[in-house]
C-alpha cells in the first residue's frame, strides 16, 4: 500500500498541469503564456521523476535534465524576443 | 515499512501540493507580475521538495546506479535556472508596458526611472 501516496501525488500534479493549461489557453498577454508553459514544464519534470521511481530506471533523470535545459533556453529566448533585442 | 521511504513519501506529497498551489495561484492572481512570481517561486519549492522525496524513496537502489547524484544535479540545476528565467520574464513584461493591477500601491522601478537614478531598461 505504498503506492497510494504516490498516486495522490500524481493526481495533484495532474491538477496543477490542468491549471497551467487553462492559463495557457486564456492568458491575455504573451508573458502569461510563457509563464504557464514554464510551470507546466516544471510539473512534468516532477512527473518524469516519479515515473523514474515507479519503473526503477535512473536514466530518466538525464531526460529530465535535458528537458529542463531546453525549457530554460526557450524562456530566455522568448523574453529576449519580446524585449526587441533579438 | 522503511522509515526513509516514509519520509520520502511525506516530502513528495508536500512538493506536489506546493505545485498544485502554484497552479491555483496561476489561475487566480490578478496581474501578470503576480502570476510570474507565483508560478516560479512556488513551483521551485515544490519541485525541489518532490525531487528530495523521489531521491529518498529510491533507497533500495542507491548502490546499483548513481541515483542520488542525478537528483542532486537536477536540484542544483533548477535552483540556478528558475529565478533567472522569472527575472528575465518580469523585465520583459515591464518593457512591454503591460499595465499593473489596480491594487498596486508601490512601483519602485517607476520612481527610480522618474528620478533618473536608473535608466529605462530597454536594450538594443
Amino acid at each position: 500500500m505504498n503506492n497510494i501516496v504516490i498516486y495522490i501525488a500524481l493526481i495533484f500534479l495532474m491538477l496543477a498541469m490542468i491549471a497551467g493549461l487553462i492559463r495557457f489557453i486564456k492568458g491575455p498577454s504573451i508573458v502569461d503564456r510563457v509563464v504557464a508553459f514554464d510551470s507546466m514544464t516544471i510539473t512534468s519534470l516532477v512527473v518524469i521523476g516519479v515515473i523514474a521511481y515507479l519503473s526503477n530506471r535512473a536514466i530518466y533523470f538525464d531526460v529530465a535534465v535535458v528537458y529542463g535545459l531546453l525549457s530554460f533556453l526557450g524562456v530566455i529566448i522568448v523574453a529576449k524576443y519580446i524585449q526587441g533585442g533579438l | 515499512m522503511n522509515y526513509v521511504k516514509l519520509i520520502g513519501e511525506i516530502f513528495l506529497l508536500m512538493g506536489s501540493f506546493s505545485l498544485l498551489v502554484a497552479g491555483i495561484g496561476l489561475l487566480r492572481m490578478p496581474d501578470v507580475y503576480n502570476r510570474v512570481q507565483t508560478g516560479t517561486k512556488a513551483s521551485t519549492l515544490g519541485s525541489i521538495l518532490s525531487f528530495i522525496g523521489v531521491g529518498l524513496l529510491s533507497v533500495d537502489h542507491w548502490d546499483e546506479t548513481n541515483w542520488i547524484g542525478r537528483v542532486i544535479v537536477l536540484i542544483i540545476f533548477i535552483l540556478l535556472t528558475n529565478p533567472v528565467s522569472s527575472h528575465v520574464l518580469m523585465r520583459a513584461a515591464y518593457v512591454m508596458k503591460i499595465p499593473l493591477s489596480k491594487k498596486t500601491s508601490v512601483d519602485k522601478l517607476k520612481e527610480d526611472i522618474e528620478h533618473k537614478i536608473l535608466e529605462e531598461p530597454i536594450d538594443e
